[in-house]
């Protein structure tokens, strides 16, 4: 799979005595959405950080588009078109919505050495903004300040600023933590138009959700991939049913 | 809202009028004392202009912003000793020197966050204090008289009274009007990004060490003009204008004023000084008033006099 969008190979990342990432290999090919599961510890939010380059793997090269991203810092995997969604709300909270998100825009449109005009009288920065935000369905609360949005706003705004920067891909991690039903099935509508034009890695404890949007499933247990396939395949294999899914469906139906 | 808005604006057009009135009120009266004090309190209010920011708009708490004054003043000190009395080399150098100096405190101390950042900021204020109190040819501890202030040929004469107080005030305006443009500008919009959420700047896609250090570099040379103009004032430089507790009285004027507000520095530093003058006036242990006081403010009011004239309403 040569001209898969993002290569991971041999990836592996300890903290201390634990192994967080065991050699993870996984390729995510354009267009797809992969899910990543697996119960809590199991490095996904270790594996996200080290794609976004906020943490060193101790092994293993990361390739984005064919060229190596390993050793790249942060803004540059992002320059890259390489976006990603925090999973505890990272916002501006001090800015209004509109804001955060043409903060993004700008992040994107060339150096920000410029001192003097008026970055919100700027229709280069705040139009892209505004259509990003209508992309999530929150045009009407574009001049809230963001401390003042709920968490379901909180979260929307999050996958608005994403797609700000004009990613080739996005990782999300957990975007539908602390949802409500009503507001994850909107997540899961936003997601799956996104689907369509982004290839997107997709962190996330809500089954439902993940079994309704993913192309294929790479489920990590202790940080290390116990089996990869389509969704189909995952929700048969006995490996990934005793680790995991067996215990989650308890939770899920009990 | 709106009337809340007006009440700030009505209470700093009355200062600046204020302000921009003063010296006919000294000439009617021959009450020079005032002029002398207020050409004190514009000048500081430069220098707590540039500390805001940082401070307020980059939320970089530097505790050893008064070394700037020092650098700034300190210049125009050494070239007037030496026999270099040109306004024109002296203020592009101060200026100069100043910026450099920001640029190496700058370099080191934003690779650090919150009390680090504040100690690095506050030990390199010290090294160079100690570093003026050892310039024994500059009068080391006792300090260094300037007898000529800065020569501007025919163009401007820095004794006359007057007119070095309408110069401090026109460079106050100046000064107050840039941070206003980039602090809306794109740049300022990375510095206050990067003050909310430093980490998610980078992630999506800022550089932020280099924009915040030219801020730093911003703030550092404005800050410098403060020196430049302090030197000017008193006809005189000396180890004491840097020590830290100037940089703590900076500090309590932007909090005092209001923190990210664009004529909260001017107000903090006008009821500081003016405070402090009045107090000390009364009691020889003006500071058990003014400490109270000022505990008050920051305990009630937390976007300072300013945040209280706008009714909460910031910006």
């Amino acid at each position: 799979m040569a001209d898969a969008l993002l290569q991971i190979e041999g990836l592996t990342k300890r903290f201390g005595g634990v192994i967080a990432s065991d050699e993870i290999s996984l390729d995510v090919p354009g267009g797809e959405l992969h899910a990543i599961i697996g119960p809590n510890g199991a490095g996904k939010t270790t594996l996200i950080g080290q794609l976004t380059g906020e943490l060193d793997p101790d092994a293993g090269r990361i390739r984005f588009d064919g060229a190596d991203i390993t050793a790249l810092p942060v803004h540059r995997r992002s320059q890259l078109g390489l976006a990603r969604s925090f999973q505890i709300t990272s916002l501006f909270l001090d800015f209004t919505a509109l804001d955060n998100v043409a903060l993004a825009v700008q992040a994107h449109a060339g150096h920000s050495f410029r001192f003097w005009r008026n970055a919100r009288h700027e229709t280069e920065l705040r139009e892209p903004a505004r259509a990003a935000l209508q992309r999530v369905g929150l045009s009407a609360r574009a001049d809230v300040l963001v401390a003042n949005l709920s968490h379901g706003e909180h979260r929307q705004l999050e996958i608005a600023m994403a797609l700000a920067t004009g990613p080739r891909m996005l990782l999300l991690d957990e975007p539908m933590a602390g949802m409500g039903p009503e507001e994850s099935a909107r997540m899961v509508r936003t997601l799956r138009a996104l689907k369509a034009e982004l290839t997107i890695l997709l962190v996330e404890h809500d089954m439902e959700a993940v079994f309704a949007l993913a192309d294929r499933i790479t489920v990590l247990v202790y940080g290390r991939v116990i089996a990869s396939g389509a969704p189909e395949a995952i929700r048969r294999n006995a490996e990934v049913r005793e680790a995991y899914l067996g215990e989650q469906q308890v939770v899920v139906h009990g | 809202m709106n009337r809340l808005a007006t009440r700030r604006g009505l209470v700093v057009a009355v200062l600046m009028i204020f302000l921009a009135l003063l010296p006919f009120y000294t000439a009617i009266t021959g009450n020079f004392f005032l002029l002398t004090l207020f050409t004190r309190i514009v000048i500081l209010a430069i220098a707590a202009t540039s500390l805001n920011l940082i401070m307020g708009y980059g939320g970089m708490v530097s505790f050893g912003h008064a070394a700037y004054i020092g650098v700034g003043g300190y210049v125009i000190g050494i070239l007037a000793k030496e026999g270099i009395a040109s306004g024109f080399v002296q203020w592009p150098l101060a200026l100069a020197v100043s910026a450099l100096f920001a640029l190496a405190v700058g370099a080191l101390s934003l690779r650090t966050r919150g009390v680090y950042f504040i100690m690095i900021t506050l030990a390199f204020a010290q090294m160079i204090y100690y570093v003026a109190v050892g310039l024994d040819r500059y009068g080391g501890d006792d300090g260094l008289t300037i007898y000529r202030r800065s020569q501007f040929a025919d163009l401007l004469n820095l004794s006359n009274r007057t007119l070095f107080y309408y110069l401090c005030l026109v460079l106050l305006v100046g000064t107050i009007y840039l941070t206003w443009r980039l602090v809306n500008s794109r740049f300022g919009m990375v510095i206050q990004g990067s003050r909310s959420n430093d980490r998610r700047m980078r992630s999506i896609g800022f550089p932020t060490f280099r924009y915040r250090l030219t801020c730093f570099v911003i703030a550092g040379t404005m800050c410098g003009l403060a020196g430049v103009l302090l030197a000017n004032h008193t006809d005189f430089v000396s180890p004491a204008m840097m020590h830290w507790t100037r940089s703590g009285d900076l500090i309590v004027m932007v909090v005092l004023g209001g923190m990210a507000s664009t004529f909260g520095p001017l107000i903090g530093a006008v009821a500081l000084l003016v405070l402090e003058e009045v107090l000390s006036g009364i009691t020889e242990y003006w500071q058990i008033i003014l400490g109270p006081l000022l505990l008050l403010v920051v305990l009630f009011a937390r976007g300072g006099i300013d945040g209280l004239l706008a009714g909460g309403q910031r910006g």
